[in-house]
């Protein structure tokens, strides 16, 4: 499996080199390669092939820039035609209704009692509503208490039928209830039904007949492989649902489903699930998950946020420094800042591809420099500026200022060196690609 | 280039069509491919590609496949119809682990283990207290004392729906209710199925994602308290594994058995269109046996696994 498919494009691409345009036979590498990364995603077999044939159509005979990798410039086709497809901004909940009634629909263990919870909050909290929840999986042990708890977790309230085994009289009593009683928004959480299951999917098509409601959202687990434009389908052709909820989507999942369901119903999708927390509730951003899907990186708009804070003339100083190796805390410091005012920190190293994977299993929070920070702020001015004088009495009263463990102040010390070594390295290189470009015919 | 292509042919049908067309019979696909043909060619290929991607066999599994069905042709030389289906059938079946349970579809309670002690774990939603119930009545009916544990605390009415699981097939259950401590509930579960001298206990976890390491760690946690009461156990780590999950099923293998040396796999949900394939890359990486599989909601809808059932499954 590869993490990086702008690397693969890249490859790919060699053969590109010179040729000013992108031609038939060029790009059938590279989409091959595009084709290999949606399936591995679980984007369909069918959608997958189509999608990369809509790719070719718009890259062929598109000029490669100069000053752009034709690779590049392929993953931005790619990448644009995906978000196109996955659609514009996220759509907003029709709540015209009085009251507002959602069905929520989906197969087992998709997370629809749990997503019934979540939204109740979001509309709580965001849109002062007064919501009622009302518990129609009538099959499932227990389903009925879970919809319960979470009602109080959330401080909303729930409408049970103990006994009645009719979802659809439960759904259409609930409905006079909030009526009766003054609330804006209904949401009838359901049974988990097979596609296939004839009697289940009548019963959902009753209820859905029965209570007219203003959205119909069908829960979908992110995870979801091949068998998502089945099932979506399946449940579109009964229910012609209003949008879409993705869940899980705080697991590694790349998510591919997404793209499937979007491509065979072409309904929007209107949440997503980011966590078991009621409040990990989140609106659907279709670039987001597009780079998602391929398994990238968001480089663009890394390169934007970091030119929005560079400054330029500090950039250069800051390259002349790592070049004559006389880069300190200070300028460590420096750095560490700039990249605070950039935002998350786990975010950002995300946008970079191959990150995204590595950083899974870690945590960085906000404060994650907060240490560093205040171990730099515990140096002398000359001990930053000149760290190879700071020996074990030293450490110490670093350690001790700071608040952390000798350790710690260790650690840095040797993080520090590592990353100056890193550094030249790097600008090393950047010379070596400089010289190269200089050369004639090398066009890299 | 190989055989293998996977842009060898522009097929431009339009996408519904295709989907309504998807669960033709296979074998007639291919049947129809090689008629009049003495081996197996890219065309052949493609549909098979197709059928086993379409699966959620994966694209690094169904290369495997093809190039094992590939070295068979390249050596037998001449490969028909019938000969293809029968190398198939075979070369899929072969990258299954062998399933250690009854052949006879009994389950098998090992020797000199008692009380055997079975932990249930998996991502959220995948049927692991469905999954418990079922397996609780499977050995009850075999004449088998059980025990559940109720160390999902977490999940809103969790312990609740293990209760009434019990309830329904007979069995007792041992909860501390909501927000307890899993490891202690699964302590205290293993106590009380030695005193009851107990055959069997499941112990059923809160459904995490696997890419949640203060959760994943606290798995390996519950699962270390046990042995203290039983020395070995937990002796089965059974991974619940949806059958509509796809590619990142193996993501899940992986980290759960990074974190609890699973030793054996459950597939669920196999009533519905989804074909579960991506177990078979699972258990050939891995090297775990599927034991399990789950085909309905009613406390008989648990079946143990049979491979070359669940590849002809496949090509249906």
């Amino acid at each position: 499996m590869f993490e990086n498919l702008a690397d693969k494009f890249e490859k790919a691409f060699q053969t590109l080199k010179g040729e000013g345009k992108i031609t038939e036979i060029n790009v059938a590498e590279t989409m091959k390669e595009v084709r290999r990364a949606l399936l591995d995603a679980d984007v369909n077999f069918k959608v997958a092939k189509e999608f990369t044939d809509r790719v070719k159509e718009a890259a062929l005979g598109q000029n490669v820039l100069t000053s752009i990798k034709p690779g590049q410039l392929l993953v931005k086709i790619t990448k644009d035609e995906l978000t196109a497809l996955m659609g514009g901004a996220a759509q907003d909940v029709n709540l015209s209704g009085n009251p507002t009634v959602f069905l929520i629909a989906g197969l087992q263990g998709s997370g629809k009692t749990t997503f019934s919870g979540k939204l109740a909050l979001h509309l709580k909290s965001k849109r002062n509503k007064r919501v009622l929840l009302v518990a129609c999986d009538v099959y499932r042990p227990a389903a009925i208490d879970q919809l319960k708890v979470l009602a109080g977790q959330v401080g909303a309230e729930v409408y049970t039928e103990d006994g009645n085994k009719n979802p659809v009289q439960i759904a259409q009593n609930a409905i006079r209830h909030a009526k009766n009683h003054g609330f804006n928004v209904v949401i009838v959480d359901t049974a988990g039904r097979l596609a296939v299951d004839e009697e289940m999917m009548n019963e959902i098509d009753r209820v859905h007949k029965a209570i007219q409601p203003q959205e119909t959202l069908f829960v979908v687990d992110s995870m979801t492989g091949q068998d998502a434009v089945n099932t979506a389908k399946a449940f579109n052709d009964r229910l012609n649902f209003d949008g879409v909820v993705l869940t899980k989507l705080d697991g590694d999942t790349r998510g591919g489903a997404a793209l499937s369901i979007r491509t065979v119903v072409n309904k929007p999708i209107k949440f997503v699930g980011i966590g078991e927390k009621l409040d990990a509730l989140d609106v659907f951003h279709p670039d987001r998950m597009a780079d998602r899907i391929l398994g990238m990186g968001d480089i663009v708009s890394l390169v934007e946020r970091a030119q929005e804070q560079f400054d330029e003339k500090e950039a250069r100083e800051l390259q002349k420094k790592i070049a004559k190796n006389t880069f300190d805390f200070n300028d460590f410091l420096g750095q560490i800042q700039q990249i605070k005012k950039m935002g998350n920190v786990k975010d950002l190293m995300g946008m970079i591809p191959g990150m995204g994977k590595m950083l899974k299993d870690v945590e960085i929070g906000d404060d994650a420099f907060k240490s560093v920070e205040a171990i730099i702020g515990s140096m002398t001015p000359k001990e930053r500026a000149n760290p190879q004088i700071i020996d074990g009495s030293r450490r110490k009263r670093i350690a001790q200022g700071s608040g952390t463990g000798i350790q710690d102040v260790n650690r840095l010390l040797k993080q520090f060196e590592d990353s100056k070594k890193m550094m030249r390295m790097m600008s090393n290189k950047g010379a070596m690609s400089q010289m190269m470009r200089k050369m004639p015919g090398m066009k890299a | 280039m190989g055989l293998f292509d996977f842009f060898s042919k522009e097929k431009k049908e339009r996408l519904d069509e295709g989907l309504d067309k998807t669960r033709e019979s296979v074998f007639s696909k291919l049947a129809k491919a090689v008629v009049g043909k003495s081996s197996v060619d890219d065309e052949v290929l493609d549909n098979l590609e197709e059928v086993l991607v379409t699966s959620d066999v994966g694209v690094e599994t169904t290369l495997k496949v093809i190039k094992r069905i590939e070295e068979r042709v390249a050596r037998d030389k001449y490969v028909g119809t019938d000969q293809l289906n029968r190398i198939l059938r075979e070369e899929i079946t072969a990258l299954l682990q062998e399933n250690a349970g009854g052949a006879n579809g009994s389950v098998v309670i090992p020797e000199g283990k008692k009380p055997y002690v079975i932990m249930v774990v998996g991502v959220n939603g995948v049927g692991k207290t469905t999954t418990i119930g079922k397996l609780a009545h499977r050995f009850k009916s075999s004449g088998l004392n059980v025990v559940l544990g109720a160390a999902d605390t977490f999940r809103a009415a969790a312990v609740q729906q293990l209760i009434l699981w019990g309830e329904r097939v007979g069995v007792p259950v041992i909860n501390q209710g909501m927000n307890a401590d899993p490891a202690s509930v699964a302590y205290d579960t293993l106590q009380s199925a030695v005193a009851k001298n107990a055959d069997v206990v499941i112990i059923d976890t809160a459904g995490r994602l696997h890419n949640k390491v203060g959760l994943m760690n606290e798995l390996s946690k519950i699962r270390k308290v046990m042995d203290r009461i039983v020395p070995g156990a937990p002796h089965e780590i059974l991974l619940v594994l949806d059958a509509s999950t796809g590619q990142n099923a193996i993501e899940q293998a992986k980290q759960f058995t990074l974190a609890t040396d699973v030793n054996a796999l459950a597939l669920t949900k196999l009533d519905g269109t989804a074909k579960g394939g991506v177990v078979i890359g699972i258990s050939d990486t891995f090297k775990i046996p599927v034991k399990y599989i789950g085909v309905g909601e009613k406390m008989d809808d648990l079946q143990i696994f049979n491979g070359k059932e669940f590849v002809d499954s496949l090509f249906k």
